[in-house]
């Protein structure tokens, strides 16, 4: 964008008609909020000249209004922030979780020869694995209740905490270490002072990854075996053909989703402000 | 008064086979040194000469192959407080602001908060930066995180100061000012000092003594008292000191004996 109103302010100075201040290209903020403008557009006029049966594309309109339905009666016997609460107790809960298994993990795999050498083939087998393919067996194992739902999220959002609390580990400064023995410190005290706070902000971008798994997961999960939360909402109402409810669910999981990315980055730039400048 | 000994320490880097493999390397060989703590003993050498090995052992971050490195006549078996390192690259916590950096050496004791924030500000005053202990590390200049790198080393209260081309990566005019400030902090600490730099310049100016390591292996090939750092204490400006005949005589006598090595290896 520089370079395009560098280039304009050019050709002003040569030409000299046309004052560079004339073509001040959009800003990308704008374009995208056109671009969205132009989807709900379309889909609006798709669906006012009955391009689309409603039954598969309601309009804006009836998405709009069946939302508010949503926030104030409900659908299925919970409103809405019923539903988001019951997905969110469980995304919550797994990353607790997570992180209370996955940041000693990944210590031990990045401190540790034997640890990594126990750890390694678990984790490596985990992380390619599709969380849908491992739920029917913690159903058998845990039962259809929350219990199933939240080690589902949590081992899906296992790996990611693991090899960044392990990477974040691997990179410590050898100097750091060294600073620290030097000045009279313990194993455990350059664990607990220099390598711990030294591997938070790839522990926080760990966390970050996760909580987007651990979100995709939640949904497919809820999906196929629960009685509250957004993911069945929309599975109900699909079955229902509901589609106005479906599609103000998806567009709520989005917003959440986007929610989520936006918090977890402003956690990282306030805990570790000195990351970006080591 | 404590001494640092040297007895016979040689250092062998094993052969590693496979891959990458390398042949045994000798990389220090018969060492004897001793460095007591009213002296602040300068290792000058090329590049490869060992010159950080041989801090890293008397850090106890690398163990001899052959000899021994005590403290006041006690085996150095690892690190520890009594020999703190200043790093050239500093190697503070970014994570804490200057004050809790220098701190650090009290935590790792248990000394509580108060207390220990308490004695980091008397050090930041003695390092000429009062005012500076909420400041982040990446805030601070190079000179200025020497400054806090070399506080936080004395909170310790180390017997031994081990200098790593501490003043390396700074530029020239800091470099002046901040070998001043060296001098004048070592002086007031009472502890003795190892100070590892490639510079023959700084090294007789800092040095009590100034010892010449050769390469391949690292031998030590000479050893010069040099007493200017006396005169600079007592007042004596850097720059005239480094204008006097002795000094220009000394840094020549020392620049032949350091390039001696190098034209043997060419012949």
């Amino acid at each position: 964008m520089t370079l395009l109103s560098e280039l304009d302010a050019l050709a002003g100075e040569t030409t000299d008609e046309t004052p560079a201040r004339a073509a001040r290209p959009l800003p990308i903020a704008v374009i995208s909020t056109l671009t969205v403008g132009v989807i709900i557009g379309l889909w609006a006029l798709a669906s006012a000249y009955a391009l689309v049966s409603p039954v598969f594309l309601p309009s804006p309109r009836q998405v709009v209004i069946a939302l508010y339905n949503l926030v104030v009666t409900g659908f299925v016997d919970a409103t809405l922030a019923e539903h988001v609460g019951a997905s969110l107790y469980r995304i919550f809960g797994a990353l607790i979780a997570s992180i209370l298994i996955g940041i000693p993990a990944g210590l031990a795999i990045g401190t540790s020869r034997v640890g990594r050498g126990i750890l390694d083939p678990i984790v490596e087998f985990l992380r390619p694995l599709p969380p849908l393919a491992y739920l029917p067996l913690v159903i058998i194992w845990v039962g259809i209740g929350e219990a199933s739902k939240i080690t589902v999220i949590a081992l899906s959002m296992l790996p990611s905490i693991i090899l960044s609390t392990s990477a974040g580990v691997r990179a410590v400064s050898k100097d750091h270490i060294n600073a620290a023995r030097s000045l009279g410190a313990s194993k455990a005290q350059v664990l607990r002072e220099v390598v711990l706070p030294s591997a938070v902000p790839s522990i926080l971008t760990g966390i970050r990854i996760a909580l987007g798994a651990g979100w995709t997961t939640l949904v497919a999960a809820e999906l196929v075996a629960a009685t509250s939360g957004i993911g069945f909402m929309i599975q109900s109402a699909a079955q229902f053909l509901v589609t106005d409810i479906v599609i103000a669910g998806i567009i709520v999981i989005a917003l959440i989703a986007i929610v989520l990315e936006y918090v977890a980055r402003l956690i990282e730039r306030r805990l570790v402000p000195w990351a970006s400048h080591r | 008064m404590s001494i640092l000994t040297f007895r016979n320490v040689s250092l062998t880097y094993p052969a590693r086979t496979g891959k990458g493999g390398a042949a045994e390397k000798r990389v220090l060989d018969g060492i004897n040194l001793q460095v007591a703590s009213d002296e602040l003993v300068a290792i000058i050498g090329r590049s490869g000469s060992g010159k950080t090995s041989l801090l890293n052992l008397a850090a106890g971050f690398l163990k001899p192959t052959e000899g021994a490195i005590t403290v006041d006549g006690t085996p150095v078996t690892g690190p520890g407080a009594d020999r703190a390192v200043v790093f050239q690259d500093d190697a503070l916590y970014p994570w804490l602001d200057a004050r809790d950096n220098i701190a650090f050496p009290l935590k790792l004791k248990g000394v509580a908060l108060a207390e220990r924030r308490a004695k980091a500000e008397v050090l930041l005053a003695r390092v000429g930066l009062a005012d500076a202990g909420d400041r982040h590390i990446w805030e601070l200049s190079g000179g200025m995180r020497q400054r806090v790198g070399i506080a936080r080393a004395l909170a310790a209260e180390p017997r031994f100061l081990l200098l790593d081309e501490p003043l390396g990566a700074l530029d020239a005019l800091t470099r002046t000012r901040m070998q001043d400030f060296l001098l004048r902090i070592k002086a007031e600490s009472g502890a003795g000092a190892v100070l590892i730099t490639h510079s023959i310049e700084e090294a007789l100016l800092l040095g009590t003594r100034v010892v010449v390591l050769s390469p391949n292996p690292g031998r030590l090939t000479a050893e010069v008292e040099a007493g200017f750092n006396a005169e600079i204490l007592n007042g004596a400006s850097v720059a005239d000191v480094k204008a006097s005949p002795i000094f220009k005589r000394m840094h020549a006598g020392l620049t032949g004996l350091i390039h001696a090595g190098e034209e043997e290896l060419a012949a």
